[in-house]
């Protein structure tokens, strides 16, 4: 027996001075399982919430219906109030009474008091059917996989490390340290990187948390938050790093040479190396790419830390979370023809420059340098001819950088940057920008349209407009450096795919929001940290990593985390395990499993994995036999909130049903009355988790139940939590449309429109348009409802 | 002297009538100067192409009394480069048919010398008619 | 193969040595290329102008041709059309892109043209080195009888063959495709970086220096990679890279004269062709000497 108490605020006026309260209340009271029912100055303050807690431990109320203002206002109010009675917050519903009605029917109180009735009704239909559901609770553990071991997965991995979390850093390289371990000086301070990575890196190898796997790449990783499955493979080495003492006798007697990584190819490495003087870990190891096993290093090798027969292993393990910091990969400048790189020797990249910066200390820069240099800014980047519309950020800074170094090392070079912006927009970014003025670094607007090598002197002619005195200039150099962009890594693609991540328009992978979810995912579990996410400097990337630490560590930190229980389930009973909903569903929640049966027959049945299930309610519309459900929202209850909307109309009346979505839709409505925007009277607006939700089945009850209209208030595409819901909608839309036109209904009744939540004038409008839309086309006959009611399942399941 | 140029709501008229007659979104123009760098007649040009862009952009109709836009050989390595998308080769045929379509030739048909006229194949005095007549 | 061919007016007249050559080249790669009957030039230039319909109408009258020559069986389910003159070719291929993507100027045109057959979109427009490519450089080699060895010829590509993007046979920056031809014909290829550079094209009507001096610095550039002789594909190419050298030797005294031919004529020698196929004769620059010089030419 259920238990229903109803309570009608006044909203000290606000909804009372419209709407006739006393009558609202008195309907209430006429509805089925209601015990009782209060009207009430300020249901929220502390004696209207007294009144519900001593209520319902005195009339021993089961369910509690509050018809004020909007869930979203003082829903969390009521929910706890409900909880400190002892009842589950699920079995609370609110009737907008105030946002919905009161404020904008303020002109009409007679039509907003009909109206409040029936928002009320509704809202004691749906109460009707819930359950006392509590949270859901999953345990989660202090495992963390970082893929990626440049500065960013490295800082990840220390901030991780330091507050006790079980840190797995894989590496596909030798070496950790990324691109930063290549470069010479960081702007705008000038720190040697190496200097400054440096002890990170030992940080890393004496961190105890952190289990360092270099040489490694992720093979495959399939689960969820929580229980991440991760196929690891680890290369072989063939040196043993704990044996090796870094003589380098071994390379010495090696007969291969091939070009160095590190480097970029600027000078040569054995086929047994060391990856970098700083290397982490500090071990030889051997290509077995080029190595030909002649076994000289073995000979020479006193520690014997070298096995040419040993082989790479396979490593599986299971984390909480990851985070994936995969870096980038800079612009491969032979794309920029016109360049000339590859073709023309004395034209070489940015990361180049680098290395003969970084060797120059030695007295050694791998090549010449030469007197009259140039700098080519935006190569591979802002570029709709490369396929990069993007900037990488970065560039202008490093070139004000190399080239201010270029002039200090020898003030008699001429050097010059040709640029189309110069953004010096971070800390110390103007000043520094200005330092290379000062030093006499010439900076020339105009992007180079082509570049001419000299047959016999090698030097290359530059062919660009100086955009600022609007002459072409044609001038000789030594050097050329291109300032290449960033591009995302290329082992970047596998772990997005594993992980189902989207990616920006750009090519890099993409947060869950651009303003407030900076390094989360729209997977849960799963963050991001570094230019993975998009071009940006060391600080920020820093930065960007400790973010992602906190993030991962504020989801673990509790040994479990809580999700609302608004999630799919299956009536068993009804379910035959055809699987038909199992690649509807987005987030690959739902299995076919095996039933276990009294009398030992096999059969299958759906199961709902509710880690993974995000409460969308996509799949219940793919369901012939209505086994698929929502809690809180179950088919039921919509159907009972449906029938509510429309069992009051009365000859004359019309209705438009207007289902709008948490996240968008229903704030708007609210955000609408609000600013006191009226509309159409014929309105019932039903909130749900997304219009994803409503099934053809309910959208074709409702029709032949007597809706006039349905209109689906969605969030834009782009902006939606669940980022499949408009094409849902539309699909579940095209193929109600269908079968009304079958009917001779005219297909517009039923409509979705995307909105964000400050289009109000674009709310009103629909809705007001819709309202008239249906009431000249005038009711649907009573006979084609009739036929149309008897004939749904065949229709839609054939 | 310095030039002083003004740019009142009057310009957006011109800006406007070359966009539609070239189809292209000048004002997406950065003014990076790659067209200029890549055109082959620049250095004959009074104005640079960055510059016709330029002055189409602030509406400055006075680009219709330059002779860049005669000097434009219609090649296309513009075109084929702009960082951007945009079709500068399409702006300066719209600026040249403004002016053409008011029956304003650049060149004079019957001032080609009669020597030229025979060393000349048709096809350069078709297309050269194309380009410099109404 | 029979495929229908656009020859345009320069072709019958001052570039006759062009038309030649290339028909009976074709011949041996058993490519019989079937003139459009009533053609009408297709106006050297395309127009560049978003409302300009009527420039477009000849190019398109020309591809109706194409359709009409399949009805009448002179050629057989053959809808491609081959231009030898780059600039046709741009200007037929932009047309028939154009007219596709705009369906009311589609019908617009038809429906002037009421006294035609109505266009049915169906004709596309290509490049005889493309018919070539499609066919396989290889088997133009097998037919040649006399390579080119120690010719040093560098390939000119000019402006319409590459650009725009939508219209070029080949990447606009590095281009290959007459150079993998002249080394299927045997020839020691040049590369110029100014292959793709404009030669000046109708300018030459008003101001023939300018051209000179582009023309000066293309011939120039291929010399000092060490180019002899330089092909191209164009007409207007032709006359400005090897008529205009007159001009250039009197703003240069010091230039030396280097002979320009269309890739066709050397295809001829290089096939071993009779000599009255080739049309030096009428190369402004003659290539004779130097071809002697080789051993290529009795």
């Amino acid at each position: 027996m259920k238990r229903i108490g109803v309570y009608v605020c006044h909203c000290g006026g606000n909804i009372s001075e419209v709407v006739d309260v006393k009558k609202v209340a008195e309907t209430a009271k006429e509805q089925g399982e209601v015990v009782l029912v209060r009207d009430h100055e300020h249901m929220c303050s502390e004696t209207g919430q007294n009144l519900v807690i001593e209520d319902i431990k005195e009339h021993k109320l089961d369910k509690v219906v509050i018809a004020a203002c909007s869930p979203q206002f003082q829903g969390p109010t009521f929910k706890a109030t409900l909880e400190k009675a002892g009842l589950s917050p699920y079995v609370l519903e609110m009737a907008n009474i105030r946002e919905h009605c009161a404020w904008p029917h303020f002109h009409d109180p007679d039509q907003a008091t009909e109206k409040a009735k029936g928002l009320t009704n509704i809202a004691i239909a749906k109460a009707r059917l819930d359950e006392p559901l509590t949270k859901k609770k999953f345990p989660i553990g202090k495992r963390v996989l970082v893929v990626g071991g440049g500065i960013a997965g490295i800082q990840t991995s220390l901030d991780l490390g330091d507050a006790g979390f079980d840190v797995f850093l894989v590496e596909k390289n030798p070496s950790i340290g990324g691109k930063m371990l290549q470069l010479s000086r960081t702007f705008p301070t000038e720190d040697c990187a190496a200097c400054i990575l440096s002890p990170k890196m030992a940080d890393v190898v004496s961190n105890e948390n952190i289990h360092l796997y270099s040489y490694t790449e992720v093979k495959d990783i399939s689960g969820y938050l929580g229980n991440y499955e991760v196929t690891l493979e680890k290369k072989a080495t063939y040196v043993d790093p704990d044996k090796c003492t870094s003589c380098g006798l071994c390379a010495n007697v090696c007969p291969i040479k091939v070009p160095n990584e590190v480097d970029e190819g600027l000078s040569e490495r054995k086929a047994i190396y060391l990856a970098s003087p700083i290397a982490v870990p500090h071990s030889y190891l051997i290509d077995d790419n080029v190595c030909i096993k002649c076994g000289r290093c073995v000979k020479v090798c006193d520690p014997k830390a070298i096995d040419l027969e040993s082989s790479g292993e396979q490593i599986k393990l299971t984390v909480d979370t990851i985070v994936v910091a995969t870096g980038y990969d800079i612009f491969d400048a032979h794309r920029k023809a016109v360049y000339g790189y590859g073709r023309f020797e004395n034209v070489i990249t940015s990361l180049e420059l680098e290395r003969m910066i970084v060797h120059s200390a030695e007295g050694n820069p791998l090549r010449p340098m030469g007197k009259r240099i140039a700098f080519i800014q935006c190569v591979g980047s802002r570029d709709e001819q490369v396929g990069n519309e993007y900037c990488s950020r970065i560039c202008c800074m490093y070139a004000t950088k190399l080239s201010q170094l270029v002039k200090r090392s020898d003030p008699s070079r001429d050097v010059y940057v040709f640029y189309t912006d110069l953004r010096a927009y971070g800390k110390g970014f103007e000043e520094y920008y200005k330092r290379g003025q000062n030093e006499g670094v010439k900076f020339v607007r105009g992007r180079p349209a082509e570049l001419i090598e000299d047959p016999e002197t090698k030097k290359i002619t530059l062919r660009v407009e100086d955009t600022l005195t609007r002459s072409l200039i044609e001038s000789e150099f030594d050097l050329v450096v291109l300032s290449v962009g960033l591009e995302p890594n290329k082992g970047t693609e596998k772990v997005a795919d594993m992980l189902r991540l989207a990616k920006s328009p750009d090519g890099f992978l993409q947060e869950a929001h651009p303003k407030f979810r900076p390094v989360d995912t729209l997977t849960d579990g799963v963050f991001l940290a570094g230019t993975v996410q998009g071009p940006k400097d060391i600080p920020d990337t820093v930065a960007q990593a400790s973010a992602a630490a906190a993030r991962a560590i504020r989801l673990m930190n509790k040994g479990e985390y809580d999700v609302d229980p608004v999630m799919a389930f299956v009536h068993t009973d009804k379910c035959d395990g055809c699987g038909l909903c199992v690649e509807h569903c987005p987030f690959n929640a739902i299995s076919i499993v095996d039933r276990k049966t009294d009398d030992g027959s096999s059969s299958k049945v759906a199961e709902i994995n509710e880690a993974m299930c995000k409460g969308c309610g996509s799949c219940t519309a793919y369901c012939p036999l209505d086994a698929l459900d929502l809690h809180c929202y179950t088919n039921d209850q919509l159907l009972a909130e449906i029938e509510a909307a429309l069992t009051d109309k009365k000859e004359g009346d019309y209705r438009v049903i207007v289902f709008a979505d948490d996240m968008t839709a229903y704030r708007l409505a609210d955000n609408v009355g609000t600013a006191k925007k009226g509309y159409s009277l014929d309105s019932r607006i039903i909130r749900i988790p997304s219009g994803s939700r409503i099934t053809p089945k309910l959208m074709l009850k409702a029709i032949s139940l007597g809706a006039d209209g349905i209109l689906f208030g969605e969030s834009e595409q782009k902006s939606n939590p669940f980022s499949h819901s408009v094409a849902t909608i539309q699909e579940n839309v095209s193929k109600v449309q269908k079968i009304l036109e079958e009917y001779g209904i005219e297909k517009d009744r039923v409509r979705l429109v995307q909105f964000v939540t400050v289009m109000l004038t674009g709310f009103v409008n629909n809705i007001n348009t819709l309202s008239d839309f249906v009431r000249n086309l005038g009711p649907v006959p009573e006979d084609v409802k009739e036929k149309l009611g008897k004939t749904i399942d065949e229709k839609l399941f054939g | 002297m310095a030039r002083k140029i003004v740019i009142t709501s009057e310009n957006v008229a011109f800006l406007k009538k070359i966009s539609e007659l070239s189809d292209q979104v000048i004002t997406r123009c950065d003014q990076c100067g790659t067209c200029s760098g890549s055109c082959p007649m620049v250095e004959e040009m009074d104005i640079t192409p960055a510059q016709i862009m330029r002055m189409v952009q602030l509406g400055q109709k006075e680009v219709m009394d330059t002779k860049a836009m005669w000097i434009c050989a219609s090649c296309f390595a513009c075109t084929v480069r702009c960082p951007r998308g945009l079709d500068v080769s399409k702006v300066a045929e719209a600026l040249r048919q403004v002016k053409l379509r008011q029956a304003i030739d650049y060149i004079d048909v019957n001032g080609i010398p009669d020597e030229e006229m025979e060393r000349l194949p048709q096809i350069a005095i078709v297309s050269s008619f194309r380009k410099f007549t109404g | 193969m029979k495929i229908p061919y656009f020859p345009g007016c320069t072709l019958k007249t001052t570039a006759k040595n062009f038309e030649i050559s290339a028909l009976e080249v074709s011949k041996v790669l058993d490519i019989e290329l079937v003139e459009l009957p009533k053609w009408n030039c297709c106006g050297t230039v395309t127009s560049l102008t978003d409302d300009d319909l009527m420039h477009h109408l000849a190019p398109i009258r020309d591809l109706i041709r194409v359709e009409e020559m399949n009805e009448s069986g002179l050629v057989d389910n053959e809808y491609r059309v081959v231009a030898l003159c780059t600039m046709c070719f741009n200007v037929l291929k932009r047309s028939n892109q154009r007219i596709k993507e705009r369906p009311d100027e589609f019908k617009k045109l038809n429906d002037f043209m009421y006294l035609e057959k109505d266009y049915q979109g169906k004709t596309e427009v290509i490049h005889y080195m493309e018919l070539l490519r499609d066919l396989d450089f290889s088997k133009v080699s097998e037919k040649v009888k006399n390579p080119l060895k120690g010719l040093k010829v560098s390939p000119y590509y000019g402006c319409l063959m590459l650009r725009p993007k939508e219209v070029g046979i080949d990447d606009p920056e590095s281009p290959t495709i007459q150079a993998d031809l002249l080394g299927a014909i045997g020839a020691d290829v040049i590369d110029n970086p100014f292959k793709t550079r404009c030669c000046g094209s109708y300018q030459t009507v008003r101001d023939k220096y300018t051209v000179a001096e582009l023309a000066y610095d293309i011939i120039t550039r291929a010399r000092k990679n060490g180019a002899e002789m330089i092909t191209s594909s164009c007409p207007l190419c032709l006359f400005n890279l090897a008529d205009r050298q007159k001009e250039v030797m009197e703003l240069h005294p010091e230039f030396e004269p280097m002979p320009v031919l269309y890739f066709t004529q050397l295809m001829a020698l290089a096939f071993g062709l009779d000599e009255k196929y080739f049309g030096f004769e009428d190369n402004f620059i003659d290539p004779r000497p130097l071809l002697r010089e080789k051993g290529l030419l009795k």
